[in-house]
């Protein structure tokens, strides 16, 4: 993603892509090596059949980094993307899969059970955005995922790494797959931190009962430290009294004493509500 | 765009179409590029196809010559028939051209070896 904001609020993504941005995708070394990265880690989550080679979707595929790892992989792979500045770079370096000039929102053009799995790096969010006057992102991406549906083998798996904006698109999009038939959900990497944390919609296209993946950084270890934490805290907390108790001021005022304030001392009147005086009635 | 791409491809996303398949081919261009063979993909890819879709494809874009008319029960050893079905699937690419829909005659451009098969305002249901 381009620094400066988020690009779906900058332009639709067949012109935000143009040459310019499109050339990013192989002349900025970092940027390709988060697409690697993501990529691989989406691989991974789709949990392919070792040792053989797949048929797999891209889906906004751009410039064909994600594929290269596909291929490298071992797979073959059909591509669509929306932009054709971003095709076009695909083709002159010459990938391996072949490539379709395509918008999501308007169906996925495959015959049934022809993929055994997609993937999609950083595309998802740009569905819940209305680019044009009939654009409606629900509608879209309900016809997105029903035809990724059709398409995909039975038992196959899709996995989607995205950038939401907001609790209500994750909520959105989770909503319209599970319409369109999916099962599975929301992986999410490294969700304690800020930077790495990346978000995986992992979604399975029928077949038999799948266990949803774990995500990273979220391990036994992880999860009994905060355990610890909390109960540290819950412990604190009991030992406290009351605040504006009768053991609350006492405290208070002790703390004070050693504190070398100059407190009043402690007597049966400290901290008894008063009682409601008849005298200014 | 390769044949096995074009073996998959369907225009169902049009509005009122039910199939939209095959898609009928109106090559300008087409060469033949070399692609890695991997022979266990092909035989892996082989019940996913529509032979007579291939066979009416390959004719279209003029490397139909000397495909079997019907589909092989396994290609398993026969190594000829596996890189003939590799060079038709994976190699042969449609540059220039036109793709139509076989129901409504709606027609993609293929340009760059790209097929456009983004919609109208009005085509997508």
């Amino acid at each position: 993603m381009a620094s400066g904001g988020r690009p779906e609020h900058q332009a639709p993504p067949e012109i935000f892509y143009n040459e310019t941005e499109a050339r990013k995708y192989t002349s900025n070394s970092r940027m390709i090596e988060i697409q690697q990265k993501l990529s691989e880690r989406a691989l991974e989550l789709l949990a392919l059949p070792e040792d053989t080679p797949c048929f797999i979707l891209d889906i906004g595929c751009g410039s064909g980094l994600s594929g290269e790892c596909l291929t490298d992989n071992g797979h073959m792979w059909v591509g669509v993307d929306i932009s054709p500045h971003m095709l076009d770079v695909a083709r002159e370096r010459e990938v391996e899969g072949d490539v379709l000039l395509g918008d999501m929102g308007d169906g996925m053009p495959f015959k049934p059970g022809t993929f055994d799995g997609a993937i999609s790096i950083s595309a998802l969010q740009w569905l819940c955005n209305a680019d044009k006057k009939h654009h409606k992102p629900a509608k879209r991406l309900h016809k997105f995922f029903s035809t990724l549906y059709s398409s995909l083998a039975r038992g196959a798996r899709a996995v989607f790494q995205f950038y939401p904006e907001n609790s209500s698109q994750v909520e959105l999009i989770t909503q319209q797959s599970m319409r369109a038939g999916f099962t599975g959900g929301l992986v999410v990497d490294y969700p304690n931190s800020a930077k790495a944390k990346k978000m995986y919609l992992c979604l399975f296209a029928g077949g038999a009962t799948q266990q949803l993946p774990r995500g990273l950084g979220t391990g036994e270890e992880a999860g009994a430290r905060t355990d610890a934490a909390c109960s540290a805290r819950q412990r604190w907390k009991e030992k406290k009294p009351l605040k504006n108790s009768h053991d609350w001021i006492l405290q208070k005022k002790e703390r004070r004493r050693k504190q070398g304030k100059e407190v009043p001392m402690d007597t049966k009147y400290t901290g008894r509500k008063r009682k409601t005086s008849s005298f200014w009635r | 765009m390769k044949l096995l791409t074009h073996n998959m491809l369907t225009s169902n996303i049009i509005k009122g179409v039910t199939k939209g398949f095959p898609l009928g081919i109106q090559p300008s261009r087409v060469e033949v590029q070399e692609v890695d063979f991997n022979p266990d993909f092909i035989t892996r890819i082989l019940p996913k196809l529509d032979w007579p879709a291939l066979r009416q494809a390959a004719t279209e874009v003029g490397h139909g010559d000397g495909l079997p008319e019907a589909l092989p029960e396994s290609v398993d050893g026969d190594e000829g028939l596996q890189k003939m079905l590799h060079n038709i699937l994976l190699q042969v690419e449609v540059l220039e051209g036109e793709l139509v829909c076989p129901e409504t005659g709606r027609k993609f451009p293929i340009q760059n070896g790209i097929p456009n098969m983004l919609l109208n305002e009005t085509e997508v249901s």
